[in-house]
C-alpha cells in the first residue's frame, strides 16, 4: 500500500490550479457546443479532474504522456496551451494540429503531449515506445499512458503491460475507471472487479485508488513514478471515478440506473477538493475563487482566439501526409 | 565477375551498415536477436552480437505492443526497423499501422512523425497456405501516409532498405519469400535506391510488362524467350508500389502502346487496377487495346501445390496476354 502522505501545500495548490482549469474548461466547452459555435464530438471528463491534475503535478516538462479521446483534461493538465487547444477543437489553423487532428487527436510535443488516440487501448503500445526512448536515451524521464476501464479488456492493454514489464520500461499505466465503457457497465464487461488486479499477471504493482481523492492518487503516483525513474519498471494505477456527462456530449444517460449519478455526486472531486483545501487551512474560499477567475479569463480569451482564427487552407490536405508535400 | 549474394545477405548488410552509421537505428521483432538465430531466416543474424541487445531486441509475440513501441520510439527520434515476421501477421496490428504510424504526422499537423520501417516476409510458393502467404500491399498503399516497397533482387533490396531507413515516414518493406535465396549481383555498400523509382529491367518496343517482385523477374526471363520469336517486350520492375513511378510507366506505354500489369496480389481490387486505370486515363488514345491485368485468383492462397501454383500468375497467362496484345498467335 502506498503511503498516505499529504503533499506539500504548493503541490496541493498546483493540483487545485489544474483542476480549476479543467473544470472550467469543460464547463465552457459544453456551453459553446450548445450555442452551435463549436461542432465536434465531445467526451466530457467532468468528474475525472482529480486524476490528471494530481498525476501531471508530479511530472516534469520532459516527461511524456499519451491519452485518448476523453483526454482534453490530460492535455491541459500536462500543459497544452489553452488557446491552441481551443483553436484545434474549433478546427482552425491556429490549433495545435492546424485543425487537422481535432479533439480526438490533439498533440503538443512541446508540453510532452505526444499522442491522443481515438482507438480504445491504443495509447498504451505507443507509450511503451515513448518510454523505451527515454530508457535508450539514458534519461530518467517517464511516460504516462492514460486510458479508460473499457481498455482493460482489449489486447493492446495486456500486450503493453507484458512488454513494459519484460523490458522494465519507465511507464505508468493510468486507468480512469469511470464505471462505463460507452453505455455498458464495467461489471458486465470485466471478469474481475478491479482493473488493478490484472497487474499481478504481469508481475508489476497494481494500485487501486479512489480517483477522486487527491491524496490517495498522489501517493500511488509518487510510488509509481519513483519506481519508473529508478529503472525498476512499470506500474498500473486504477483510479476509480465517475463521468457526469455520459459517454459523448448529447448522451441522455438512459442506460444508467436511476439515482446512480446522484449518488456519485457525493464523491465529486471538484467540491470535495475545494472543501479539503479550505477545511485544512491550505486556502481560503477567496484564494480559490481568485484562481478560478484567472482560469476563466484565460479560457474566455482562448475561446475568442479560437473562433477568430481562420479555417485551414484546403492545401493543408496535401501537407503532412508525408514529410514532402503532395502535389494534388 | 561481380560477387553474387542473396537477398537475405543483402538485407542483413543494409541493416548492419545502417546500424553502424547511426546509433538511432534499432531492430526489433520476434526472434531477431542472435540467440534465436537472427530471425526465422537469419536476416538479422549477427546484429545483436555486434550492436547489443539494447538496439536489437527480440520481442514477445505481441505485434500490437512492439509495433506500437516502434512508433513511440520513432516519434522520439529513433529509427526502428521492426520485423513483423509475415505479412498476414500485420493484420493483428493493423490499428498501429493504419490508424497510428500512417496518420500521426497528418493528425498532429506535422508536429510528430514516425520514421520507421516495417520488414515483413510473404509470398505464395512455399506451401504455407492461406495465412502465411498473402500479398496485402494494397491494404497499405490505400492508406495515405505509408510507403510500400517490394524489391526483387539483392541489390535493390539493399538500396531500398537503406532508403527506407533514411526515410522520414513509415515504409513497409516486403520480402518476397520464395526469392530470398536467389543469387544476384552484390550491392555497393552505402548505395541507395530511391523509393518510388522503377527500373526498366528489359527494354523493348512491342508491349510493356509492369509489375514487381518474383513475378516480374520471371516475366523478364520469359520475355527473353519471346524475343527469340520476334516479340520484343519491355519489362518494368516498379520496386515501389507506393509511391509508384507513374512517369517511367507512362513513358514506356507511350512507346509500346500496350501494357500488362502483373502482381502476386489478388487481381480483384488489386494494385494493378490503379496502375491500369492511370495508364488508361493518360494514354487512352495511344493504347492499341485495354491494359491487361494479371494477378492471383480471388481465393485464399491454397496449400496443395497444384492449387497454389494455379492461384498465382503463370508465365502461360503472361505469354497469352503478350501474344494477344502484339497480335502474334502461339
Amino acid at each position: 500500500m502506498p503511503a498516505n502522505t499529504i503533499p506539500p501545500k504548493e503541490v496541493l495548490m498546483d493540483i487545485y490550479s489544474k483542476m480549476s482549469l479543467l473544470y472550467h474548461n469543460d464547463d465552457r466547452a459544453r456551453q459553446v457546443i450548445r450555442t452551435g459555435r463549436l461542432v465536434m464530438p465531445y467526451y466530457s471528463f467532468r468528474g475525472q479532474e482529480a486524476i490528471p491534475s494530481t498525476i501531471c503535478a508530479q511530472l516534469r516538462d520532459s516527461d511524456t504522456i499519451s491519452t485518448i479521446y476523453r483526454g482534453t483534461h490530460d492535455m491541459l493538465a500536462k500543459g497544452c496551451p489553452v488557446d491552441k487547444l481551443w483553436a484545434e477543437l474549433a478546427g482552425r489553423v491556429d490549433g495545435t494540429c492546424k485543425g487537422k487532428g481535432g479533439p480526438m487527436h490533439i498533440t503538443h510535443p512541446e508540453s510532452g503531449m505526444m499522442v491522443t488516440t481515438g482507438i480504445v487501448g491504443s495509447s498504451m503500445p505507443i507509450a511503451c515506445g515513448l518510454a523505451w526512448a527515454n530508457k535508450l536515451n539514458g534519461t530518467d524521464d517517464v511516460t504516462v499512458a492514460f486510458f479508460g476501464d473499457a481498455a482493460g479488456n482489449i489486447g493492446a492493454f495486456h500486450e503493453s503491460l507484458n512488454l513494459a514489464a519484460v523490458w522494465k520500461l519507465p511507464v505508468i499505466f493510468v486507468c480512469s475507471n469511470n464505471r462505463y465503457g460507452e453505455h455498458t457497465k464495467f461489471e458486465e464487461t470485466c471478469a474481475v472487479d478491479s482493473v488493478a488486479t490484472r497487474a499481478v499477471a504481469y508481475g508489476i504493482p497494481g494500485h487501486k485508488v479512489n480517483g477522486n481523492d487527491v491524496v490517495e492518487l498522489y501517493n500511488a503516483t509518487q510510488e509509481a513514478i519513483d519506481r519508473a525513474r529508478a529503472g525498476e519498471g512499470p506500474s498500473l494505477i486504477e483510479a476509480n471515478t465517475f463521468r457526469f456527462f455520459g459517454h459523448v456530449f448529447g448522451d441522455d444517460d438512459a442506460y444508467m440506473p436511476a439515482g446512480e449519478k446522484e449518488a456519485a455526486a457525493a464523491n465529486d472531486p471538484w467540491p470535495n477538493y475545494r472543501k479539503f483545501l479550505t477545511d485544512g487551512g491550505y486556502a481560503s474560499e477567496a484564494d480559490l475563487e481568485s484562481i478560478d477567475e484567472a482560469h476563466k479569463a484565460t479560457i474566455e480569451a482562448a475561446v475568442a482566439f479560437a473562433l477568430a482564427s481562420p479555417w485551414p487552407d484546403v492545401q493543408e490536405m496535401y501537407r503532412d501526409v508525408y514529410a514532402e508535400e503532395l502535389v494534388p | 565477375m561481380s560477387d553474387k549474394i542473396n537477398m537475405v545477405q543483402a538485407i542483413n548488410w543494409a541493416l548492419d551498415d545502417a546500424m553502424a552509421e547511426d546509433k538511432k537505428v534499432l531492430v526489433l521483432g520476434e526472434d531477431v536477436a542472435d540467440h534465436t538465430g537472427g530471425g526465422v531466416v537469419g536476416i538479422t543474424k549477427g546484429l545483436s552480437g555486434k550492436y547489443g541487445k539494447e538496439r536489437v531486441v527480440a520481442t514477445p509475440i505481441s505485434e500490437t505492443a512492439f509495433t506500437g513501441a516502434a512508433i513511440g520510439a520513432a516519434m522520439m527520434g529513433f529509427k526502428p526497423v521492426v520485423e513483423i515476421m509475415l505479412m498476414n501477421f500485420m493484420t493483428v496490428c493493423s490499428d498501429m499501422i493504419v490508424n497510428h504510424a500512417a496518420k500521426l504526422r497528418f493528425m498532429s499537423g506535422g508536429q510528430t512523425s514516425v520514421p520507421m520501417v516495417i520488414r515483413t516476409m510473404t509470398g505464395p510458393g512455399m506451401g504455407s497456405g492461406g495465412q502465411h502467404s498473402d500479398f496485402m500491399e494494397v491494404w497499405y498503399t490505400h492508406t495515405a501516409g505509408l510507403k510500400v516497397v517490394i524489391p526483387s533482387t539483392p541489390d535493390d533490396a539493399y538500396g531500398l532498405m537503406r532508403s527506407a531507413i533514411d526515410d522520414p515516414d513509415p515504409v513497409i518493406f516486403v520480402e518476397n519469400m520464395p526469392i530470398l535465396w536467389n543469387p544476384g549481383d552484390a550491392p555497393t555498400r552505402g548505395s541507395r535506391i530511391p523509393i518510388g523509382k522503377a527500373k526498366v529491367i528489359r527494354e523493348g518496343k512491342d508491349v510493356s510488362i509492369i509489375g514487381y517482385g518474383r513475378v516480374i523477374q520471371n516475366a523478364c526471363a520469359h520475355a527473353a524467350k519471346l524475343a527469340e520469336q520476334g516479340i520484343d517486350a519491355e519489362v518494368i520492375d516498379l520496386r515501389s508500389v507506393q509511391p509508384w513511378d507513374v512517369e517511367t510507366v507512362l513513358a514506356s506505354v507511350e512507346k509500346t502502346g500496350a501494357a500488362i500489369v502483373v502482381h502476386e496480389a489478388v487481381k480483384k481490387f488489386g494494385p494493378g487496377a490503379e496502375i491500369a486505370s492511370t495508364i488508361h486515363e493518360n494514354l487512352h488514345k495511344r493504347l492499341r487495346a485495354p491494359v491487361v491485368r494479371i494477378g492471383a485468383k480471388y481465393a485464399a492462397v491454397p496449400f496443395s501445390n497444384v492449387l497454389e501454383t494455379a492461384s498465382v500468375p503463370s508465365m502461360d497467362e503472361i505469354e497469352a496476354a503478350v501474344r494477344g496484345l502484339v497480335g502474334v498467335p502461339a
